[in-house]
């Protein structure tokens, strides 16, 4: 099952083009990486998926995304449902500089949810499908940003889980955390991909071979930046890719 | 882009082939310590076999620390994992070469029952396309692998034919059924050396292709009647 599909995605800040014709179809309840060079448009294309591209001025997207056969770019949209529907997770942790129970209550207070007693069940859940709970339940009070950055990044990544979503979008989400720490992320992608949609965008080819189900590889060249050169199952863009510009790219034969 | 990885890559290769060619060597000196009945040459060729093995365990640590160190992907993943295979197959065929000079030294003196005529065209076939499906690795060359491949049907023919003459041979006259159970088993050692050349060729179209797939898949034989 397609969660999330793309029709002809062109992408633009103001008349620089970034994406060139992104047809993809991101399958349900999967992990699927974002692999490709600086510049490949990567990030922009993740950023098209929630319309959070839509906050930088004069930027215009073309062709359709469709998220469960619905266009979130049409005129209808209530771009805060979308996001909340299709969450974020940063390459820098973004904590609140509140308490740990507030930065993950923080959505759904938003959405209206007041009860102390549904709250702190929120809380929990949310802490402990981002595995962080037994290390925070002590003193959910203290100070998120005096969390070490790794269980920063699992509290933003609680923070998005606890407004129920149906995607999660990383961008580059370990690039700041020691390999510790990314493997603890990545073995949490691989549970939170039971009940959501994942996307990542990542610089770490081996973290891509290693975490995800399917593997989008994008490229730039003079003419068009930001096309879709492959996509396929992990296993076989790393051990047997299709295209030429993909297997000069993993084998580091690229440039 | 990569340089001393593309050169580590380069010398695995070169091992391979060399490798290869102890093998050769080693098949080629088996059946020649057969026909001239050379105890010493194939006592020679066994106590080689053990340089063999130690020559496919250094290749398969470099593979290994390759695959650790480099990451390798693609291409350069199938490449090395096909060396992996290759050189397996090729210490199984210096099993063949020292189980041929086993059997040499199972004979010792003892006269043949017959020249031996097939066997060295057998030995002939097993070399050219032991060398033709390194070097079409080497090339990277699907056409070739194929073709050399399906030249496995050439010595299974002769095969049949060493097969058949020895029948008769042992039918005619019972005293001849030790030596000719014997040069029977050199003849399958080499039967089955073409075997691991077409397993090998299997890995040259894997390199390329990323495709594994059997090359002679052998028709079963009809049960006795």
């Amino acid at each position: 099952m397609d969660k999330i599909r793309t029709e002809h995605l062109y992408f633009y800040y103001g008349r620089k083009q970034a994406l060139w014709d992104i047809n993809i179809a991101i399958p349900e309840r999967r992990i699927t990486a974002l692999i490709g060079p600086s510049g490949c448009g990567k990030s922009t294309f993740l950023r098209c998926l929630n319309r959070m591209n839509d906050t930088i001025p004069r930027t215009r997207a073309e062709g359709r995304v469709y998220l469960d056969g619905q266009d979130i770019y049409s005129p209808d949209t209530n771009v805060v449902e979308l996001r909340r529907r299709v969450g974020m997770v940063f390459q820098r942790p973004n904590p609140f500089p509140a308490s740990v129970f507030d930065n993950v209550a923080f959505g759904p207070r938003v959405l209206g949810l007041y009860s102390r007693a549904e709250l702190a069940d929120v809380v929990e859940e949310s802490l402990r499908s981002a595995g962080l709970w037994d290390e925070v339940k002590d003193n959910l009070r203290q100070d998120a940003l005096s969390l070490s950055l790794g269980q920063q990044q699992r509290l933003c990544i609680a923070r998005v889980v606890a407004v129920k979503p149906e995607v999660i979008l990383m961008d580059e989400p370990c690039s700041a955390l020691d390999p510790i720490a990314t493997l603890k992320i990545e073995d949490l992608m691989r549970a939170l991909s039971k009940e959501y949609t994942i996307v990542i965008v990542t610089h770490n080819m081996q973290q891509a071979a290693r975490a995800s189900d399917f593997t989008a590889f994008m490229l730039s060249d003079a003419e068009r930046t930001g096309q879709l050169i492959e996509f396929g199952p992990t296993a076989d863009v790393f051990t047997r890719p299709r295209d030429k510009r993909t297997e000069d790219y993993i084998t580091g034969r690229f440039g | 882009m990569r340089r001393a990885f593309d050169e580590d890559l380069q010398e695995l290769q070169n091992q391979m082939l060399e490798l290869g060619s102890m093998v050769g060597e080693a098949l080629a000196r088996s059946v020649d310590a057969l026909k001239r009945q050379d105890m010493e040459a194939s006592r020679e060729v066994m106590r080689n076999d053990m340089k063999i093995n130690e020559k496919r365990f250094a290749i398969e640590a470099d593979c290994l620390r390759l695959i650790a160190t480099q990451q390798p992907m693609a291409r350069d993943l199938r490449s090395i994992a096909a060396v992996l295979e290759i050189i397996t197959d090729l210490e199984r065929c210096a099993d063949y070469a020292a189980g041929i000079a086993k059997i040499t030294l199972m004979i010792g003196k003892e006269p043949f029952i017959k020249p031996l005529i097939d066997i060295p065209r057998m030995l002939e076939k097993d070399l050219s396309m032991l060398d033709r499906a390194l070097k079409a690795f080497v090339d990277r060359d699907v056409d070739a692998a194929r073709r050399i491949a399906a030249e496995d049907d050439d010595v299974d023919a002769l095969y049949d034919q060493i097969n058949n003459e020895l029948l008769a041979f042992m039918l005619q006259d019972p005293r001849t059924i030790r030596q000719a159970t014997r040069l029977l088993w050199v003849a399958h050692n080499l039967e089955r050396f073409a075997d691991r050349i077409t397993n090998i060729c299997e890995r040259v179209v894997f390199t390329v292709t990323g495709e594994m797939r059997e090359m002679n898949i052998q028709e079963p034989e009809a049960e006795p009647q």
